[in-house]
């Protein structure tokens, strides 16, 4: 009942950030030079002054500012994000396209970082002058340092061109013929550059926070009482020291969240990822104010969802946060 | 009777960054069964090392057992393999720690922390393992045990999870029951209630005890012997009540007049408390040949700070390591 009542707050919250997110977005997106008219006159080959005030008319844009935000949020509480001009297509459908590439990039990403993360994190930690230890601070480092597009591009060059064990762009092979399973097994095949390379960043950060909260943990008082209850090493390490040490792990994830999203877009493109990372950066190229508009607003759906998501997953891990609410 | 627990001429090393130091060097004891001793000394004397030794939980890389043997029933717990240990430990041999506050899981309830013990000893099914821990709460004096039992350690107070700790402890009825300051870090109130639930069980299970405590008024009331540890040395050993009434070390007695009295009648003129001038060397410094507390010593003579006092007896068992023991009695 406290978890359903814990939830229901959370959603709240979560709508009012939304709101304001929605507004935010628009306001900042009205101050940028360029509108929808120029798109639309650009994509006609050019307009005179006459026909951009008419174009202007006929979409809104003389309303004052608060008129046209108050008709945004209206609509967008219907689920209408509008129109793009720029491909032709309701923004939401455009979205709904290619939202479920970016999630399996952006959810397979995170889950690797972060079980791969623990795993390293715990190894290192248990021995913490050993070969797994100095592994792990040097990717660390070099996750800190290479720019998630250059690790891409070092990747494409090396398993796609030099060793050809992957293909270099897109999601799908439109040669791939048999059922679903043969569809499954090309998509993975092709996720596999973009979903490490999007990973290596976040897999440093995790491994890094799961090794130094590992390594506190194994000094605390209780991880002792457990062994001086005679456990052996493995149920000290993995019963009693892990839980408490994932914590800092997941709230760490949870943040992170927004940079992974920020992080899609430079992987998708350096894979031409047909998901909404590339969409970003093509809409964001053409001044495609309606798309711009409905990806951050998704962005930021799939970042609020992921931080309660986070929240729930801490409940469940730490009896204290539970008694907190 | 043959003793319970022997410890002999234990010495225990420490990396520290000035190179090794014997934190504990050439300490013997026995113990037996049902019987308690006491260790007393202020903090620094290696009181914790050597329940840790015992215990087998030395830190890591940090410390070791680098001398003498700790027989428990005969079997030499410094070689023994970490799976022999593990069988011994919170089953033959159990141990109370210091913080309350810290040392239970805070990710677990209660009751899988005391059923867990009783599951890797006992081999009791996940069931009778849980409502043994509630007879164990129970017996612990916890209220209500039915329903605090899958209460979380941050739901209850340090004095009740100390309680925790002793039942988990007393979980498999121990042989020997390892307590490291048990009531330091809880009210004068809670000490009482947690000395007299350690005695009772401990009588009740026949388990000995090792009390490690710097209240010697708990010494008193407790045990039965105590050994009293300076700089990692024994500085005297005997039965408490003689130790207590005619101390021979001035170390011993100067822990014994820093008990402060109550005064029944309260006057403008407050007595001065009783010190002991100065500190406990440091580490580095431990493993001289004279004797350590020489230089707190109103007593001490050019012998003292140029020999290490071996231990004199003076009748009943009580020895104390004082060149002068005898004079200033």
């Amino acid at each position: 009942m406290a978890i359903l009542r814990a939830t229901a707050t959370r959603v709240v919250y979560a709508v009012i950030l939304l709101l304001a997110v929605l507004v935010l977005n628009f306001t900042m997106m009205h101050m940028a030079p360029g509108d929808v008219a120029d798109t639309i006159a650009q994509s006609m080959g050019g307009a005179d002054a006459e026909i951009m005030e008419q174009i202007r008319k006929d979409y809104g844009l003389d309303q004052p500012f608060p008129v046209q935000l108050g008709t945004y949020i209206g609509k967008v509480v219907h689920f209408d994000l509008g129109y793009s001009f720029f491909y032709n297509q309701p923004v939401v459908k455009l979205i709904l396209e290619r939202l479920p590439a970016t999630l399996l990039l952006v959810i397979s990403a995170q889950l690797i970082a972060i079980i791969l993360g623990v795993v390293l994190g715990v190894i290192s930690a248990r021995n913490p002058n050993g070969l797994a230890s100095h592994f792990v601070t040097g990717l660390a480092l070099f996750g800190y340092a290479a720019p998630v597009f250059w690790t891409g591009i070092l990747f494409l060059i090396l398993f796609s061109l030099k060793l050809g064990w992957f293909p270099t762009s897109g999601m799908r092979d439109v040669t791939t013929t048999g059922g679903w399973f043969a569809e499954a097994l090309d998509i993975a095949h092709h996720a596999v550059l973009p979903v490490f390379t999007l990973c290596s960043i976040y897999l440093a950060l995790y491994s890094r926070t799961c090794r130094s909260s590992m390594l506190e943990v194994l000094g605390s008082d209780y991880v002792r009482t457990a062994k001086a209850k005679g456990l052996s090493a493995s149920q000290v390490v993995y019963k009693h020291a892990l839980k408490n040490a994932v914590s800092p792990v997941i709230t760490l994830a949870g943040l992170q969240l927004s940079a992974v999203i920020s992080g899609a877009v430079l992987v998708e493109t350096v894979f031409s990822w047909p998901g909404l990372g590339t969409l970003a950066f093509q809409s964001i190229i053409a001044r495609d104010t309606p798309t711009i508009l409905g990806i951050l607003f998704f962005s930021a759906l799939v970042v609020i969802v992921g931080n309660l998501l986070t929240d729930l997953a801490l409940r469940i891990v730490d009896p204290r946060v539970r008694s907190k609410q | 009777m043959p003793a319970l627990l022997k410890v002999e001429n234990l010495r225990i090393e420490l990396n520290t960054r000035d190179g090794i130091s014997p934190v504990i060097d050439n300490l013997s004891l026995e113990l037996y069964p049902g019987e308690t001793l006491s260790f007393v000394g202020e903090s620094g004397c290696g009181k914790s090392m050597t329940a840790l030794a015992i215990m087998g939980l030395l830190p890591d890389k940090v410390g070791r057992v680098a001398g003498g043997r700790i027989l428990f029933n005969g079997e030499n717990l410094a070689t023994a393999s970490n799976e022999r240990l593990n069988e011994i430990r919170g089953n033959d041999i159990s141990m109370i720690f210091q913080e309350p506050m810290t040392s239970l899981n805070p990710v677990y309830s209660i009751g899988e922390q005391i059923a867990e013990v009783l599951r890797r000893h006992q081999a009791l099914s996940n069931k009778a393992a849980w409502s043994k821990a509630i007879e164990l709460l129970d017996a612990v004096r916890i209220p209500d045990p039915q329903s605090r039992v899958s209460d979380y350690p941050h739901q209850m107070s340090g004095g009740q999870r100390q309680r925790v700790m002793i039942a988990i402890a007393l979980a498999c009825e121990p042989k020997i029951l390892i307590a490291d300051e048990p009531t330091t870090a809880l009210d004068v109130t809670v000490q009482a209630q947690i000395f007299d639930l350690m005695r009772d069980l401990g009588r009740q299970s026949g388990s000995a005890i090792i009390l490690i405590t710097h209240d010697m008024g708990a010494v008193a009331e407790m045990a039965e012997h105590m050994i009293v540890m300076y700089a990692g040395r024994k500085a005297e050993s005997g039965p408490v009540q003689k130790v207590i009434e005619s101390p021979r070390h001035p170390y011993t007695q100067g822990l014994i007049n820093c008990v402060p009295h109550l005064l029944a009648e309260l006057t403008e003129e407050r007595p001065q408390l009783a010190e002991i001038d100065g500190i406990v060397p440091s580490l580095k410094d431990f493993g001289r040949d004279e004797c350590l507390f020489a230089s707190r010593c109103e007593f001490a003579d050019t012998l003292c700070r140029s020999q290490r006092p071996p231990g004199f007896d003076f009748g009943d068992d009580q020895i104390a390591a004082c060149w002068r023991a005898g004079e200033i009695h």
